[in-house]
């Protein structure tokens, strides 16, 4: 998006939207309605860079990873990977496409399988997609890809359940790292740990990052882990992408009300700032998706709505450089 | 001013199949009328086990507690039968818990959740009842409150069911809250306005409260006072000042430096605590910090250190190095800065 790039990006999302159908009646169903998860969605992610895809429950920033890794088929849009469309491939190619994507869960608890050992959970990928044939090199492997996300190699022969949650997530980074992909879609992949452990796991994202020059799609709601892990943010709210900015310019100078209300909302860690701090949480709640306000979404919470906004949708518009907004009211 | 709450020397076990753990291990603090009191801590530190034992609901088997007096105004809640307990609950004590969808009955009216409650208790009849729930879900920020009383739990966004449950913990006048992580389960705007509401109505119905988190921003927004736990033990109990300005345990340090915060400029590196989180059933007798420690010596795994004064009056740490860690946790903040 930014004037500069010469580079194609790695992944470019264009006018994406993923409609969930809606029935009612148990015998004679009728389809009543669309969940618009992702309802027109715009962006992309340079090569080595890390996107931060930030929002309330809801605003479809998990569906919009899901879309992209091509575990749901976008109603609308193109998906662009490395330059090829891949919003319509079938099964076959898309299991190509899987070497090069992967994934990391939230939750280390539901996310690996209880049956298996922690170093069979690591060599499926591998084995499934025939990389390493060699049952004793795929052992090696293992051992290689534990240590890389440091583990002691040893933790091969345990079971899930013997470990700790972060421990857990770290058995869910090496499975994602075990193809070598090109990019990982991070979903909420620290929101689950515990404070003292989530340093340690997004420090163990960073030095990935770096060791394998990946690309990570960041989904989360912690605003403050966004801010640290992450070049760029989007902020994304009933469907749609409200603002979008490199990540400094975003956090110190937010545009969108709701990012403003967002940014307001989390309660900084020190009792000094907090009692000094002007403290209006934004009023009401997320509007359901399947009737979603006419205009501007956020218009029905926003303190600077105009009769105009309950018209017409604004469109992402680029206020400086590199930093986009909806919003008809700032300028 | 006595206290309202006086949790004395608090031992929760449960006995499991990997052997027994001391969720609670020998807590004692206390809550005065009218204040708000945050437990912090992570999974496993024994905290809602600790709140669970005060309302006398940890399930037996496997947990029991062994050992400890809860005085709660005046009476010990420990040597109270079943019967009057199940009055004390709901009606002196109200809860919150973290999961507000689980928590309120599915099959009741939103009413008839908040009525149930005011009949039980206060022997009011269906419409004094209904009145007052009008009355309560007004108070609770819920608009539209004759249609809202008709529906139920699923037809509410989980930020509407959690002010129900801040009504039906309100309904009987309460001298004491517990609100088990209030807001872990909601969006941080919608959180924003359940922690404001509970902070303006705690303090206009002078209702005390004991909030039990792992945010730490939660806990510096609402708490005057916080409890910092770690396996089973409070290892640091002070004002909230003191906790974030003048933190005397290398747990309680360690914490407070490994999140990231929006508003100071970001660091290149984040600064974890190092190593896992205990296993309870492993524990040997000395400091269950002491793996972790950057500070640790020999004597620390000699004996598991007790809470004494450090600091401010009423600030109090568990750990041989309190005195002594001052210097070293200010050399080490301006090494971070510099």
């Amino acid at each position: 998006m930014s004037g500069d790039a010469v580079e194609t990006p790695l992944l470019e999302v264009r006018g994406l939207a993923m409609h969930f159908p809606v029935s009612e009646g148990i015998v004679l169903s009728r389809k009543v309605g669309d969940v618009k998860a992702v309802d027109g969605v715009d962006f992309a992610i340079k090569r080595g860079e890390t996107l931060g895809l930030v929002g309330e429950s809801g605003c479809g920033k998990t569906t919009t990873g899901r879309c992209i890794l091509r575990l749901e088929r976008p109603s609308a849009g193109q998906i662009l990977f490395d330059g090829q469309d891949i919003s319509g491939l079938g099964r076959k190619d898309l299991v190509a496409l899987r070497r090069r994507m992967q994934v990391i869960f939230q939750d280390p608890y539901s996310s690996l399988n209880p049956r298996m050992k922690v170093g069979d959970i690591i060599a499926e990928p591998i084995k499934v997609h025939g990389v390493e044939p060699d049952a004793k090199r795929r052992r090696a492997r293992v051992r290689e890809l534990l240590s890389i996300c440091g583990l002691d190699p040893k933790f091969a022969d345990r079971y899930p359940h013997e470990m700790s949650g972060g421990q857990r997530q770290r058995v869910g980074i090496a499975r994602a790292l075990a193809l070598d992909p090109e990019f990982i879609v991070c979903d909420e992949a620290v929101s689950a740990l515990d404070v003292s452990i989530q340093a340690q796991v997004v420090n163990l994202l960073e030095d990935l990052r770096e060791r394998f020059r990946l690309t990570y799609l960041f989904i989360a709601h912690d605003l403050s882990v966004v801010r640290h892990l992450c070049q760029r943010v989007a902020v994304m709210y009933l469907g749609r992408i409200v603002e979008m900015a490199d990540c400094d310019e975003l956090f110190d100078n937010p545009l969108h009300p709701y990012t403003q209300a967002l940014l307001s909302a989390v309660p900084i860690p020190d009792p000094r700032v907090e009692a000094t701090r002007d403290f209006r949480p934004a009023p009401g709640e997320v509007p359901s998706p399947i009737n979603p306000p006419p205009g501007c979404v956020f218009h029905p919470r926003c303190p600077l709505a105009v009769e105009g906004c309950k018209r017409t949708r604004p469109a992402l518009r680029e206020l400086r450089p590199g930093h986009w907004v909806a919003c008809s009211e700032v300028n | 001013m006595s206290a309202l709450l006086d949790v004395r020397n608090l031992h929760t076990e449960f006995r499991t199949g990997a052997g027994l753990v001391r969720a609670v291990d020998g807590v004692s603090y206390t809550v005065d009328p009218g204040e708000t009191v945050a437990i912090v801590g992570e999974s496993g530190s024994g905290k809602s086990v600790g709140a669970m034992s005060i309302l006398r609901l940890i399930p037996d088997p496997p947990g029991r507690i062994t050992q400890g007096q809860i005085l709660f105004d005046g009476r010990d809640l420990l040597r109270l039968s079943q019967v009057e307990m199940r009055e004390i609950r709901g009606r002196d004590i109200g809860m919150v818990f973290q999961e507000p969808m689980t928590s309120l009955n599915p099959v009741l009216t939103i009413g008839r959740q908040i009525t149930e409650v005011l009949e039980q208790h206060q022997g009011a009849d269906r419409q004094a009842a209904e009145r007052r729930a009008l009355e309560l879900m007004e108070m609770v920020g819920i608009a539209d409150t004759g249609r809202r009383l008709k529906q139920y739990p699923h037809q509410l966004s989980g930020g509407m069911r959690q002010r129900v449950m801040i009504a039906v913990a309100l309904a009987c006048n309460p001298k004491l809250i517990i609100a088990d992580e209030p807001t872990t389960a909601l969006d941080v705007t919608i959180q924003a306005q359940i922690l404001e509401l509970m902070k303006s109505l705690t303090l206009r119905l002078n209702v005390a409260l004991i909030v039990i988190t792992h945010n730490l921003g939660v806990v510096a927004r609402y708490a005057s006072r916080v409890n910092v736990m770690y396996a089973g033990r409070i290892v640091e109990a002070g004002s909230a000042d003191a906790i974030y300005h003048d933190p005397r345990h290398p747990y309680t340090i360690a914490l407070l430096r490994s999140v990231p915060r929006l508003d100071q400029p970001r660091r290149a590196r984040l600064d974890p605590v190092d190593g896992q989180p205990p296993d309870l059933t492993r524990l040997d007798g000395g400091c269950a910090f002491r793996p972790r420690c950057r500070f640790a010596v020999e004597r620390c795994g000699e004996a598991r250190p007790a809470l004494a004064p450090t600091g401010e009056a009423g600030h109090f740490a568990a750990c041989f190095r309190s005195d002594e860690l001052v210097a070293a946790r200010d050399v080490a903040a301006r090494e971070v800065a510099a």
